[in-house]
């Protein structure tokens, strides 16, 4: 790559993070989601993970909150403070780890739907057709049902339910930039399947995946509080919908707990408002006919 | 058009066949075989296995157990429940008006909503009115159903009963007993309402400012229209269409807002039948409501291609 090139995709990214940074919603979500992050990395660091151990409590359980238990305490007289932090990790790991197998299933099924056509792309727009009018909570729900209890089968269910419409999308902007002459020069000088594809045809789908995958997110992380809410989730581990399960199981609403219903869900309203605005603000700066409409 | 028809419920029909397939690949297949679950724990000999196997049909090979899968669900026998010992069939037709009546009213009752306000968000971009209902919709939409539920049951308190449809006690004719199950209906209309809108008012909303800028709209200006007719009866009419398609692929939404709705408020309906059928797990109740519910949904899709074809004259046309 010569310098020149460089410094142009230098100069492309600047732009780019300048229009970006124009848009105050995009800013806000942007610095919401690096402090979540970075408060879900320190966990280990900053809190002390023997409280989560239900056989180690001290504190009486539904506990309001009090000067040593900030949001109270749960059902086992756990800090909720310290189950929503950690909780935290769980729902953060499941969505981008969900989000990731269905982005990479999407581009693969758009990009060949699209590429190849013919036979190729009939039977796989039929099949994503499918799933995309399939109600994907009911198909998550039989997977996790069946598949054994835990992390990676919760992640697998969000993913292969959530990809059609990635796939949709991917499709669509491949057929328009296998439009233009420049592939048919690159067909014409030799270039294969894994040159076009590779070379011209992902440089010019990943910006728009990578803002899907911002969007995607969100929802994956709603998908996860959802099935660990009806009891699906990993039962060994702590995260915002087990929280909110254990919350419904154990009557918090009848016991007027408030403090043990309201930090968990309002967790994932934070996460996901912030991806939602991130996600927004990067469509509008890579979508100009969107430009000073929202 | 008939062909155009014809075409539409024949993919239609392929598609519920699918969702048959998927039942008994993800109910029948992964999970193995059903008679090592349900006889765990207990002591049971080579021969009762045998004869349990046999009873349900299970000891056949794969492709022969799918043949009598695929007869029995299109005679619409989807087994026997293991916890409730009926017919599945019986139980989802028991369970079907409920959701039907709380997802009916309240989707009728987004749509309105989420259109009004969508509407007159776009019709005055950028107002106050219309940074305060986007905001406000875009962080109904980032609520997860369940939770919204459930701070609802909790700031109301004793206002609204907690759970169910009806009390036992209610006296048995048709005026308090649909009083009564209006009263054990608010709360979960609510919830599914305040989710659901958002989207509709989202939809709307940028369907409207992408006809805003459109020449048909300067030309009815010209002619002197006052804005509210130019609004009414030129801009909404065309923004109207591709939200009606858009209200129909979100019906997968309506379905799992159903599903954690009725398992917080205990509404008799499908949603809650899955969520039992999912604890237990109650593994030929599960796909019963998987088909079900996937079916509604397709079904509801192909509803809406042709309502799309009679509102619209350009697809009508081609």
């Amino acid at each position: 790559m010569t310098a020149i090139a460089w410094q142009r995709r230098r100069a492309a990214a600047g732009a780019t993070w300048r229009e970006f940074a124009s848009q105050r919603g995009g800013l806000v979500g942007l610095v919401g989601l690096a402090v979540i992050t970075l408060l879900a990395l320190l966990a280990p660091w900053v809190t002390d993970a023997s409280g989560l151990d239900v056989t180690r409590v001290t504190a009486r359980p539904w506990e309001p909150p009090s000067s040593t238990y900030w949001l109270g305490t749960d059902h086992n007289g756990r800090s909720v403070l310290l189950l929503t932090w950690w909780g935290t990790r769980i729902s953060l790991v499941v969505g981008l780890a969900a989000t990731v197998l269905s982005v990479l299933i999407g581009t693969v099924v758009g990009i060949a739907a699209a590429h190849f056509g013919g036979w190729v792309s009939a039977v796989l727009m039929r099949f994503t057709d499918f799933f995309l009018v399939l109600p994907s909570l009911v198909l998550a729900i039989a997977l996790s049902t069946v598949l054994p209890r835990g992390l990676g089968t919760i992640v697998l269910a969000i993913g292969v339910t959530a990809w059609p419409a990635t796939a949709r999308l991917v499709r669509a902007q491949t057929l328009a930039v296998e439009a233009r002459p420049f592939i048919e020069r690159a067909r014409a000088l030799g270039g294969g399947h894994g040159h076009v594809i590779g070379r011209h045809v992902l440089p010019a789908v990943l910006p728009l995946v990578f803002v899907n995958t911002t969007l995607t997110v969100a929802s994956a992380i709603v998908a996860e509080s959802t099935l660990s809410f009806l009891g699906l989730g990993d039962p060994t581990r702590v995260s915002w919908g087990s929280l909110l399960h254990a919350a419904n199981m154990h009557g918090a609403v009848s016991q007027r707990a408030w403090w043990f219903l309201v930090p968990p869900g309002l967790g994932v309203v934070c996460v996901v408002l912030a991806f939602t605005l991130c996600g927004r603000a990067l469509e509008t700066v890579l979508n100009p006919r969107l430009k000073g409409e929202r | 058009m008939i062909r155009h028809l014809a075409g539409k419920v024949g993919g239609a029909l392929v598609s519920l066949l699918f969702v048959v397939a998927l039942g008994f690949l993800l109910f029948r297949v992964i999970p193995g075989d059903p008679v090592v679950a349900m006889t765990r724990g207990r002591p049971v000999t080579g021969d009762q296995l045998a004869e349990l196997r046999a009873r349900l049909g299970v000891d056949k090979p794969l492709t022969e157990q799918f043949v009598d899968y695929l007869a029995a669900a299109v005679r619409g026998d989807f087994g026997t429940s293991y916890v409730y010992s009926r017919p599945v069939l019986e139980l989802i037709g028991e369970r079907l008006w409920p959701t039907v009546l709380l997802t009916g009213t309240s989707t009728v009752l987004a749509v309105v909503i989420g259109l009004w306000l969508g509407i007159r968000g776009a019709w005055r971009r950028g107002s106050r009115s219309d940074r305060i209902s986007t905001g406000l919709a875009l962080a109904q939409w980032a609520m997860p159903t369940f939770w919204l539920g459930m701070l609802l049951s909790l700031a109301t308190g004793d206002l609204f009963p907690s759970g169910g449809m009806r009390y036992p006690d209610t006296p048995p004719d048709f005026l308090s007993q649909s009083l009564d199950v209006a009263h054990h209906m608010v709360l979960p209309c609510l919830t599914m309402i305040a989710v659901v809108y958002a989207q509709y008012l989202l939809v709307m909303r940028s369907s409207l400012l992408e006809e805003m800028h459109a020449d048909y709209l300067t030309t009815a200006r010209a002619k002197g229209l006052r804005d509210d007719l130019v609004r009414r009866r030129h801009a909404v009419p065309n923004a109207l269409l591709p939200t009606v398609t858009l209200v129909f692929l979100h019906l997968g939404l309506v379905v799992s807002g159903a599903i954690t709705v009725e398992t917080v408020f205990s509404w008799p309906g499908l949603g809650l039948l899955t969520y039992e059928a999912l604890t237990g797990p109650d593994l030929p109740l599960l796909q019963g409501t998987f088909v079900v519910l996937a079916g509604a949904v397709i079904t509801m899709n192909v509803f809406a291609d042709l309502l799309y074809r009679v509102l619209d004259p350009r697809v009508r046309a081609s």
